[in-house]
C-alpha cells in the first residue's frame, strides 16, 4: 500500500496536473453520487414512516388521502400517452432516416419543427391542451385531454431518440439486407428497427420519466380529481399531481414525501422493467 | 454468350465523372478480377452490376449494361436482379441475428416458408461456402460471435442461398487474415464451376492467384482487360504495366 501511494506520488511529482485532474474527477464522482444519495435518503427519512395502508386503499377521502387512485392514473396516462406517441414518433423517424432523400427540404423543416418542440416548457403544453383540447373541443378536464397533450409533448423526444437509434445502425446491415434483394419496406422492419429496439427503448424510458414526473402540462388538462377516471372524458389526478395538490394544501405534507417515495419507486420500477424487455428483444 | 455485356457506361456523382465509357464482356463460370489504385472506379463499377449504386444520392448513369443480353436498367425489378447478383462486401457484416436466420433471411425474403425447405438450403449454402463444419453446432448461435474469416465466409453462404448467378465481391479478403484469405480464395475458385465471379481487389497476387480474366481501371477509365496471364506478363498499355509493376499505386 505504502509503495503505491509512493508510486502514484512520483508520477505526480513528474506531472502535477494530473493529480489536479484525479482530484476534481474524485470531487464530481462524489459530488454527483452524493446529492442523488442525499436526496433518496432525506426523501425516505421523511417519507417512509408516513407509508400507512391507508395511503394505499383503494379510493381516496380526505381522511386517508390515498394515492392509490393516483398510482393508477399514472399507470393509465404512461400506457395511454406511449401508445399514441409510440407508433407517430417511431414511424416519423423511420421515414426521416430511411426514406426521405437525405438534406431535402422537408425533413429540415420536420427537423427544424421537433427541435423546437422539445424546447417549449410544458406549462405552456398544459396551456395549449387546456384551450385545445379542454375548451374547443370541449373535452373538459379529461383523461383524453391529458392523455393527447402528453403524447403532443413527448413526441418529439420519442422521434429524436428514434432517430438517433436508426442512424446508429450500421448501413453494412441495410446494404447486406438490399444486395440479397429484400426491398426497402423488409430492410427496415425486419433488419434496421430490430437493432435499433435498445436505442428506442431508452428514448422509452425517458419519455415514461417525462410523463411521470409530469404536472405543469397536466394541471390544466387532466385536473386534479382524486379519483381513478373512469371514462376517457373524466377528470383524474396523477402521483405526480397528487403530490403537488398534498403540498399545495400544506395540510399534509409528510404524505407528500411518502407519495414520493412511491414515485420514485414506481420510475426505478418501470425503468428496470423497461431494460428487462430491452434484453429480451436483444435475445432473440 | 457473354453473362454480362457493358456498353458505353458513364456515370457520374453529381459532377463528378467516375466512369467514362466503360466497354467489357463478362464470359459465365469465370473469375474476373478489377484491379487498379484506390478511387479508380472499380468498387464503382462493381456495384453498378447489381444497381448497387441507385442507392446513392446524385449518380447518374448512361450506356447499357446486358446481362444474359437484357438491359438491367430497363424494365427490370431491381430486388429480382439483386436476388440473381448477389454480393459480398469488404467487411464481414452479417446481420445481428443467428448463423441459421442470417441464412434464411434471404430465401425467407423471396418467399421460402418451409422449415425442411429453409434447413435444406441452409446447410447447402454453408457446405458450399466451406463453413458447415464450423458452425453446424451452433446455427442459433449469434453470427455475430464468429471471426473475421468466418464471418466472410458466412456473408458468402448468405449470398449464394438465395441461388444467384453471378457473384459480386468487393474486396472480400481485404479484412481478413492471411489463413481466412486463402480459404476465401480456394472458395472463389470452387465456385466458379456454378457461379460467374467479379470481384475487386486491391492484392495483384490475389488477382493472379484466383481470376481468369483481370480488367485494370485507372482515373474513371477501364484502361486494359485481357486474360490475367497475359495481363501480368505483357501488358499492352504502358500505365497498365508501370502499376503491376510498382511503380506507383
Amino acid at each position: 500500500m505504502n509503495t503505491k501511494i509512493k508510486q502514484a506520488m512520483a508520477t505526480y511529482k513528474r506531472s502535477p496536473f494530473s493529480f489536479v485532474m484525479r482530484l476534481m474527477l474524485i470531487l464530481s464522482i462524489t459530488f454527483t453520487v452524493g446529492m442523488l444519495a442525499f436526496i433518496l435518503v432525506y426523501i425516505s427519512a421523511k417519507g417512509i414512516p408516513y407509508l400507512s395502508k391507508d395511503l394505499f386503499s383503494f379510493s381516496y377521502t380526505s381522511e386517508n388521502v390515498s394515492m392509490m387512485p393516483g398510482i393508477i392514473t399514472t399507470l393509465m396516462m404512461v400506457a395511454a400517452s406511449l401508445f399514441i406517441s409510440l407508433p407517430f414518433g417511431i414511424l416519423t423517424a423511420v421515414y426521416l432516416v430511411e426514406y426521405a432523400p437525405r438534406g431535402s427540404r422537408v425533413v429540415e423543416i420536420i427537423r427544424l419543427t421537433t427541435e423546437t418542440l422539445s424546447g417549449i416548457p410544458s406549462i405552456v403544453y398544459g396551456l395549449f391542451g387546456n384551450i385545445f383540447f379542454v375548451t374547443v373541443l370541449g373535452w373538459r378536464y379529461s383523461f383524453m385531454a391529458g392523455v393527447m397533450t402528453i403524447s403532443i409533448m413527448i413526441l418529439p423526444l420519442v422521434m429524436r431518440t428514434t432517430e438517433e437509434a436508426l442512424i446508429s445502425v450500421p448501413d453494412d446491415w441495410r446494404q447486406a439486407s438490399f444486395g440479397l434483394g429484400a426491398g426497402r419496406l423488409r430492410t427496415v422492419f425486419r433488419i434496421v428497427l430490430p437493432s435499433a429496439v435498445p436505442g428506442i427503448l431508452s428514448g422509452v424510458i425517458l419519455a415514461v420519466g417525462r410523463i411521470v414526473g409530469e404536472t405543469a402540462a397536466l394541471i390544466y388538462t387532466l385536473g386534479t380529481m382524486a379519483k381513478i377516471p373512469d371514462s376517457l372524458f373524466s377528470s383524474g389526478r396523477t402521483l405526480a399531481l397528487h403530490m403537488w395538490v398534498l403540498s399545495g394544501e400544506g395540510l399534509h405534507i409528510n404524505q407528500a414525501y411518502a407519495t414520493s417515495v412511491v414515485l420514485i419507486v414506481l420510475v426505478v420500477g418501470i425503468n428496470a422493467l423497461s431494460g428487462l424487455v430491452a434484453n429480451k428483444l436483444q435475445k432473440r | 454468350m457473354n453473362k454480362f455485356e457493358i456498353n458505353n457506361l458513364d456515370l457520374h456523382y453529381g459532377d463528378f465523372h467516375a466512369l467514362k465509357n466503360i466497354n467489357m464482356q463478362i464470359k459465365p463460370n469465370t473469375v474476373t478480377a478489377f484491379i487498379g489504385p484506390s478511387g479508380c472506379g472499380k468498387s464503382t463499377f462493381l456495384r453498378t452490376l447489381n444497381r448497387m449504386n441507385d442507392l446513392v444520392e446524385g449518380c447518374r448513369i448512361t450506356g447499357e449494361i446486358l446481362m444474359d443480353g437484357k438491359n438491367i436498367y430497363e424494365n427490370t425489378d431491381v430486388n429480382m436482379l439483386r436476388k440473381d447478383v448477389g454480393m459480398v462486401f469488404q467487411k464481414p457484416n452479417p446481420f445481428p441475428m443467428s448463423v441459421y436466420n442470417n441464412i434464411a433471411y434471404g430465401p425467407r425474403t423471396h418467399g421460402i416458408t418451409k422449415k425442411a425447405q429453409l434447413d435444406e438450403i441452409v446447410e447447402k449454402s454453408l457446405r458450399d461456402a466451406a463453413i458447415w463444419d464450423e458452425v453446424k453446432d451452433r446455427l442459433h448461435k449469434s453470427a455475430l460471435g464468429l471471426s473475421g474469416g468466418q464471418q466472410q465466409r458466412l456473408c458468402i453462404a448468405r449470398a449464394l442461398a438465395v441461388k444467384p448467378q453471378v457473384l459480386l465481391m468487393d474486396e472480400p479478403t481485404s479484412a481478413l487474415d492471411p489463413i481466412s484469405t486463402a480459404k476465401v480464395e480456394d472458395l472463389v475458385l470452387e465456385l466458379k464451376r456454378d457461379y460467374t465471379i467479379v470481384m475487386v481487389t486491391h492484392n495483384m497476387q490475389q488477382a493472379m492467384r484466383a481470376s481468369d480474366e483481370t480488367a485494370f481501371f485507372l482515373l474513371g477509365e477501364m484502361v486494359e482487360k485481357a486474360s490475367t496471364e497475359r495481363l501480368f506478363s505483357a501488358p499492352q498499355d504502358k500505365r497498365c504495366e508501370d502499376y503491376i509493376t510498382g511503380r506507383f499505386g
